[in-house]
């Protein structure tokens, strides 16, 4: 008695949407990221997954076919290396190009809006990005930096302001522009191509989406771990300023993807705002309000967040059980996930979180006694989506293997 | 006056702790007093930080004030003057992994505590801990890594550093996120260093005992 593709996506999907909901599915759900486990698994260069469409698309669908979790995991983030190569794209490493052809990529660190930009970045963010931040990401745009704002051209007589556009550098900036919009039209080709073959094969996409939270975005991409930080101290009014501006544009983000792509589950890492990286106090000041807006804009749109909390976030679970029951989901990385069913057992959907050392270094029994642990607590009465505690990059194979048989086996709730 | 600095580093009042420090030396206070004001507020700052009242950005901004009032404070002395060393400590983030804030911060913590401290940078391959490690004789390891890439290459670093015939000279701290114990077994180092400060209290138990 076979499924079909049809009926296997609406019950994994129902599956899914069942723990979301707090509502207890007929077994626990499993969704992964396997990352650059697929290349592994494959037999293929993390630089090939990254670089050649063919191979990655063949990589990503063996995965999802021999392991056949609840929702598939879309590579998009991964088959990144021709569009970064047309804009010479300077914030990340990645496989083969300043990293190992068999290294993961990695973020490169850096103060990339200075401390006295605020202004400009609070009354125009979109012609700060333009001018002043592209040049710094991305060699290709260097000459960006020539040009006029945009908002001097707006009729007849001022069109003279685009003369810098006839400039040979920015003539070649343009070029690249062009390229990289080649590139990145190919790459969303073939996502959509992952995601038709995944719907042949009965396979929802986990993510539609991404946002981030308007204090991570401006701390990972614009000021710096360390430069936003020393903001909190001295220019914290600034910071608050900078974060209201984000806050709406981070809506805006998130839903707009989750209507382009028709999936509403939006991705949301949390970066820095674990119990190291600040005191409770900021937290509630700097931290939280702004992402629980988020949250709240992209659940009014009728899009569920996916929450990826990142690092240890036990201290901050009682604030964070502010939101709507049934609507959100936490995949926990090394937060106490045991305590967090007790804080938030019936406000939050949790998710994860088989540790990385088990995964990379223990055995399949370790692995299963964790997952039953997981199961038996925090997949009491629903609300647990089985998943690891990051992705399976450097998880043994049979390790992988025996997250999800087990899961499968022992996860149905009777 | 140079209690209250102790307090206003302590308490990361920058501007009002540039000022009195400004007038110490303009008064003519000797500069190394000023720097052993610093060493007593880090002392402050950490015991703060192991207490949980103080986070990463307390420590980033005291490191801030640290840094302007002590190159203040060396602008003013004489060249030549070196303070005695708790010990030697070789560390830096492992090959293949770029992320370097928590290596900073022990980093931070081990030079306040009067340790040496040779910073690799990040994505160290092995041979170059190999060739520090010939090179400076250091008493301590430390290996950083953020991501799980970082354990295989911990262990080519152990492995490493023991078919240099060096393994026996050193103890090996590792540390970071995805890390703990068993990754430290694992690997072949001596121990796994849950914070910053237990990194310290490791290194010192160290270099005592040995």
């Amino acid at each position: 008695m076979t499924k079909n593709p049809e009926e296997l996506y609406q019950e994994r999907l129902k599956r899914v949407e069942d723990a979301i909901a707090l509502r207890v599915p007929d077994r626990v759900p499993i969704v992964t990221f396997f990352s650059y486990f697929a290349a592994r698994y494959a037999g293929i260069t993390y630089e090939e997954y990254t670089y050649d469409a063919e191979k990655m698309l063949s990589a990503a669908i063996k995965v999802h076919e021999d392991f056949e979790p609840d929702m598939a995991d879309i590579p998009g983030i991964y088959y990144l290396g021709p569009t970064l190569d047309a804009l010479g794209f300077k914030q990340l490493r990645w496989p083969g190009r300043g990293v190992g052809p068999n290294k993961p990529y990695q973020f490169v660190e850096g103060e990339y809006m200075k401390a006295e930009e605020y202004d400009h970045f609070i009354e125009d963010p979109t012609d700060w990005i333009i001018r002043k931040y592209y040049p710094r990401i991305c060699s290709e745009f260097e000459p960006f930096s020539q040009m006029a704002p945009f908002k001097f051209s707006f009729t007849y007589f001022n069109m003279g302001s685009l003369a810098p556009f006839g400039t040979p550098a920015l003539q070649k900036a343009v070029d690249a522009l062009k390229k990289a919009g080649e590139a990145s039209m190919d790459a969303l080709t073939y996502i959509m191509k992952f995601g038709q073959e995944m719907a042949k094969r009965g396979f929802p996409i986990s993510l539609g989406g991404l946002t981030q939270a308007p204090y991570d975005t401006l701390g990972d991409y614009f000021r710096g771990t360390k430069g936003i930080m020393l903001d909190i101290y001295r220019r914290p009014e600034k910071l608050l300023r900078a974060l209201d501006k984000l806050t709406p544009w981070m809506i805006e983000l998130g839903v707009t993807s989750g209507k382009q792509s028709g999936n509403p589950f939006i991705f949301i890492p949390l970066h820095k705002g674990s119990d190291q990286f600040m005191n409770q106090d900021q937290f509630k000041t700097f931290y939280w309000p702004s992402l629980r807006k988020v949250m709240m804009g992209l659940i009014d749109a009728g899009m569920t967040p996916v929450v990826f909390v990142e690092a240890d976030h036990t201290s901050r679970l009682e604030i964070m059980s502010d939101v709507p029951p049934g609507k959100v989901v936490y995949h926990l990385e090394n937060t106490d996930i045991f305590k967090a069913k007790e804080i938030l057992g019936d406000k939050v959907c949790l998710k994860g979180n088989v540790p990385m050392p088990i995964l990379c270094l223990g055995t399949p029994d370790d692995v299963k006694a964790y997952c039953k642990k997981l199961i038996d607590v925090v997949g009491k009465n629903g609300g647990f989506i089985m998943d690891t505690s990051v992705s399976l990059e450097d998880a043994k194979i049979e390790n992988a293997r025996a997250m999800f048989d087990f899961t499968k086996d022992y996860g149905v709730y009777r | 006056m140079s209690e209250k600095l102790v307090n206003l580093i302590a308490d990361l009042q920058e501007e009002e702790a540039l000022a009195t420090a400004r007038q110490l030396i303009e008064g003519g206070t000797d500069p190394m007093a000023i720097l052993e004001r610093c060493r007593e507020a880090t002392e402050i700052v950490g015991k703060r930080f192991e207490q949980g009242q103080y986070f990463i950005p307390d420590l980033l901004m005291s490191g801030e004030i640290l840094q302007e009032i002590s190159e203040l404070a060396k602008s003013r002395m004489k060249k030549g003057i070196t303070t005695g060393y708790a010990g030697k400590v070789v560390m830096g983030t492992v090959e293949g992994d770029l992320h370097d804030i928590g290596k900073n911060i022990v980093a931070f913590f081990m030079e306040a505590n009067d340790f040496q401290v040779f910073d690799l940078g990040v994505d160290v391959t092995p041979e170059k801990f190999v060739e520090k490690i010939r090179e400076v004789q250091p008493d301590v390891v430390g290996m950083s890594g953020l991501l799980t890439v970082a354990f295989k290459a911990m262990k080519e670093t152990v492995d490493a550093i023991k078919e240099a015939g060096l393994r026996e000279q050193v103890k090996i701290m590792i540390g970071g996120a995805p890390t703990n114990e068993q990754v430290a077994n694992s690997v072949g180092a001596d121990a796994y260093a849950k914070d910053a400060q237990h990194g310290i209290e490791l290194a010192k138990h160290w270099v005592t005992s040995c």
